[in-house]
């Protein structure tokens, strides 16, 4: 048959994506079917059981692992509102505030958690909390998640708001809407989907950090990461692949929400036709 | 009587750029008011002064006599229909209209009365509860009309609504947007850079370019007696052809052209002898004959010509430089009896042709 | 024609108050949490170790110094350079470069390919692309980490296939570091590059298919030179998070891969630390990111003139 030539095609190309999402999968995967091991060895797969999820919820080191996973989340729950909130007074000013003197400076400010290694984050914030002597803990763990999580969540909601044409504020103000009311009735439901994009991605950004938390938690506190991180340095046990099972379906589940959440968004945006 | 709008001396700078300035008119009450000018002349820039998007570098802005420079948008009793509508996404029809209601703090049964009143108005009837996505451009339109007309504005200004419809809805609208005009009594100011809806919708005119005014006037005083060169060349066509003065008698001149023939014209102000400048000759009103006529004419070769359906167009060379447009409506007079390189006489109407200096 | 675009307009001038409110939070927050504990990491660098951990404030070199030099720089004898601290800055900064260019291999084809793809399916191939990315960084580690470790599935797979006769051993060597930083940072060489792919526009292949170039031609000479800006934000993306990486070097290295991040920390666990070290260390590495991205702004900005 013959091969009508394409100009876009390159051979090899498409086996190289292949085998690119087999590398991005393959491990994934095989957590995820090894999580399902009847055996106690990591080695033997000795049939489809689904012991290990129990194990996590009801064996020794449940009570552990829920400690962590009620630190997690609620951290992360409060870090991602805190951080959504400030992402969003902040691009607002940047974006509707013109073209003003420190405009730059505030940009590189804003982005610049993004910019320094967490490693550098992670120690640079560690000494500060032990030369003001703030307790670490779980509020501390709060503050440096709320710091990274914002130019996380800023990203989102100044995509969505640079796409919203200002002319929709400006019709506001002239039926009589006042700066708070224009905010309140039109800019912000308008901004929602970027809103809600940013808020899950910094839940999921605090949810997953390892580094930072890990430096500055202090002794007794653990998230999920850092649970996980301990009990893996003594050796993969089959109970944190139920758990890392989980935790992966979770993150594609919020993943996907937001994706379609941004869709949503985007069909109520499109006034004209 | 106080004018509804009054500009004095307004002006408007963008940093080095000068956008607006020299700018004095009245709007009066009830009236349909079109500012008319290409683009960046500055008459968008005016609008959204008096709706108050832009402050005035100098100048002052009164409404019913009251200065509102210092007033932000929100606090000043006009309303604007957008270019692009920018009816809210997330809101239906009624919830658009209404909104500047809910602003002012009127009543739930008051909105809902005005709101219905609106739609009557407009005619949207069976739309109510869809939103701008699920509606037509025109239909957006008119939403965005309904929603600016509904806070009973005492001056309602538009600007270009009609760009974006298609040929058919745009003169569908200017009829709708005239009788609205005349039926609420609101001063209405438009601002559009078809000269064909200025001239079909407005009371009065002002044209402008490159930030000033150049002529305030009825349509007709804006399409008969221009002022200057841009303004004739800008609205409907003309011929321009150089010329001399050669006798003035009030405003009544007789001006020698380059070739050396005599045309009579109308000034628009006090010349002198021998002052030079250009006499704007509209092409339909001149008309070409075979038989030399009497008093002041010109004489030429017939040229190419142009078939418009109604009339056709004629290019008649006066000289090697000089070449005259003329129209001919194609229900009063045979093309087929002329053939091109025939001699023609061009004859001019009375009080058609118009000396310009600048 | 002035459009309302918020610059220049009286709208936003208005605004400047407001404005200044809105921006504060996220000054004072970044600004207090962020920029001034580096500025204290800078001069905790400076400063002596206490014998417990911690640190004493006094002002001392003997960091940089340690980083740098097997005995002080003004002791007795003519200082000999340490290799140990510095063989770790390179090693790491090699093993960025290496997964940069693994990243770049696998990544280009990867995003070119889906770029060429119908608009339908463009989106379902970048969703499936990145979800990977959105689960947990530590948990895709020991993911990789069951995967090829000694009695892991790989190379009980590989040896029932009979593809080799006894397991490969690639735990813990650079190779599985490489792996692991490659693993991590994948979509972040993808999708940049996909984004110059998209805006480039095809017409030029064709033209010079026309004028008789060879497909191989037309990748090197005319879709390279545009998708550049595309390659270079993806290998930034790439090669700043490998070099101070932790995890990689930590789960699937051994003693022999020590990067910058495990030295780090290690100066932070307990009294055995050392922790103006560990600033210095932390401050060399920050300087380095600092250049890197110095270079790629200037290269930027003598692109857009």
């Amino acid at each position: 048959m013959d091969r009508t030539f394409d100009i876009k095609h390159y051979r090899g190309f498409f086996s190289i994506t292949c085998l690119c999402l087999v590398i991005l999968y393959g491990p994934l995967i095989i957590v995820m079917i090894y999580s399902f091991n009847d055996s106690v060895s990591i080695t033997n797969w000795g049939g489809i059981s689904l012991r290990w999820y129990v194990e996590i919820f009801t064996g020794l080191e449940s009570a552990k692992f829920k400690a962590a996973a009620w630190n997690s989340f609620s951290i992360a729950i409060m870090a991602a509102i805190v951080s959504t909130v400030i992402a969003t007074a902040a691009a607002i000013g940047m974006i509707r505030g013109g073209n003003f003197k420190g405009k730059f400076a505030s940009f590189a400010l804003i982005s610049l958690p993004i910019m320094v290694p967490e490693i550098v984050t992670a120690v640079a914030t560690l000494i500060f909390f032990s030369t003001i002597g703030f307790k670490l803990g779980t509020l501390s763990i709060l503050v440096a998640h709320t710091v990274f999580c914002i130019p996380f969540a800023y990203l989102p909601i100044s995509a969505r708001l640079q796409g919203i044409d200002a002319s929709y504020e400006e019709a506001a103000q002239d039926l009589f809407a006042n700066r708070w009311k224009t905010f309140r009735y039109v800019l912000m439901p308008i901004m929602w989907p970027g809103i809600v994009a940013g808020f899950l991605l910094a839940f999921i950004i605090s949810l997953d950090d390892f580094i930072i938390t890990n430096f500055i938690k202090g002794a007794g506190i653990e998230t999920l990461p850092t649970a996980i991180f301990g009990s893996v340095k003594q050796g993969i046990k089959p109970n944190i692949m139920a758990l890392s099972t989980l935790l992966l379906l979770f993150s594609i589940a919020l993943v996907t929400l937001s994706y379609f959440i941004g869709k949503r968004g985007e069909a109520n945006q499109n006034t004209q036709q | 009587m106080t004018s509804a709008v009054s500009l004095h001396d307004v002006r408007k700078d963008f940093g080095s750029l000068t956008a607006l300035s020299d700018v004095t008119l009245e709007i009066e009450d009830n009236e349909f008011f079109t500012l008319l000018g290409p683009s960046g002349c500055g008459k968008t820039t005016l609008l959204r002064m008096i709706a108050g998007f832009e402050g005035a570098t100098a100048g002052t802005i009164r409404l019913f006599g009251d200065e509102i420079e210092h007033l932000p948008p929100n606090k000043r009793p006009v309303n604007t229909v957008f270019q692009n509508y920018a009816i809210f996404p997330h809101m239906n029809v009624a919830e658009n209209i209404g909104f500047s209601l809910r602003m002012l703090g009127w009543t739930k049964l008051e909105i809902q009365t005005r709101v219905d009143e609106m739609i009557e108005m407009v005619k949207l009837g069976a739309l109510v509860d869809r939103k701008p996505s699920q509606i037509s451009g025109g239909q957006q339109q008119r939403v965005a009309l309904a929603r600016a007309m509904a806070p009973r504005p005492k001056v309602l200004l538009l600007d270009e609504p009609l760009s974006a419809l298609d040929l058919k809805l745009r003169q569908e609208m200017r009829t709708e947007l005239k009788r609205l005009q005349r039926d609420t009594g609101i001063t209405f100011i438009f601002v559009t850079h078809d000269q064909e809806e200025a001239l079909s919708m407005s009371d009065r005119i002002a044209v402008m370019s490159d930030g000033k005014v150049q002529q305030i006037g009825t349509p007709f005083e804006i399409y008969e007696h221009p002022n200057n060169r841009f303004i004739a060349n800008f609205i409907g066509e003309t011929n321009m052809l150089p010329s001399t003065i050669d006798t003035v008698e009030g405003l009544n001149l007789v001006c020698q052209l380059e070739g050396g023939q005599m045309l009579d014209a109308l000034a628009n102000c006090d010349n002198i002898p021998g002052a030079t400048g250009v006499l704007s000759l509209r092409p339909e009103r001149l008309s070409i004959t075979k038989t030399e006529p009497t008093g002041k004419i010109l004489k030429g070769e017939l040229g190419d010509r142009v078939y418009l359906g109604t009339d056709t167009q004629f290019i008649v060379k006066l000289s090697a430089e000089l070449n005259l447009k003329v129209r001919m409506q194609n229900s009063f007079f045979q093309g087929a009896n002329y053939k091109t390189g025939d001699t023609v006489f061009v004859t001019i109407a009375d009080g058609a042709a118009r000396f310009l200096v600048d | 024609m002035a459009a309302g675009t918020g610059s220049g307009s009286t709208v936003s001038a208005i605004f400047s108050p407001v404005r200044l409110w809105l921006l504060l939070p996220s000054w004072i927050v970044i600004g207090f949490f962020l920029l001034v504990p580096v500025l204290l990491m800078l001069t905790y660098s400076f400063l002596t170790k206490e014998f417990r951990g911690g640190v004493i404030w006094e002002f001392s070199l003997a960091s940089y110094d340690q980083f740098l030099f097997d005995r002080g720089l003004f002791g007795d004898e003519a200082p000999v350079v340490k290799w140990t601290y510095i063989n770790i800055f390179i090693r790491s900064i090699l093993q960025a470069i290496g997964a940069t260019i693994f990243c770049l291999l696998i990544g280009f084809p990867t995003a070119y390919f889906i770029a060429t793809r119908p608009i339908q399916s463009r989106t379902i191939w970048l969703f499936l692309i990145t979800v990977p990315y959105w689960v947990n960084l530590l948990i895709r580690t020991v993911s990789m980490k069951f995967l090829i470790r000694d009695s892991g599935p790989l190379n009980e797979l590989l040896l029932y296939i009979g593809l080799i006769d006894a397991p490969l051993h690639v735990i813990n060597t650079n190779f599985a570091v490489q792996l692991g930083l490659f693993y991590s940072y994948l979509p972040f060489m993808v999708l940049p590059i996909y984004a110059s792919v998209e805006r480039y526009n095809f017409t030029f292949s064709e033209v010079a298919s026309d004028l008789y170039a060879s497909k191989v031609t037309i990748l090197w000479e005319v879709i390279l030179p545009v998708v550049k800006p595309g390659i270079i934000a993806g290998s930034i993306l790439v090669f700043v998070p490998s070099l101070g990486a932790f995890l990689a070097p930590d789960l699937l290295g051994g003693a022999k891969t020590f990067m910058i991040g495990s030295l780090i920390e290690d100066q932070f666990k307990g009294n055995a630390g050392n922790w103006p070290f560990g600033a210095a260390a932390s401050m060399i590495l920050l300087s380095l990111v600092l250049v890197v991205l110095m270079f790629y702004v200037r290269a930027q900005n003598k692109d857009q003139t």
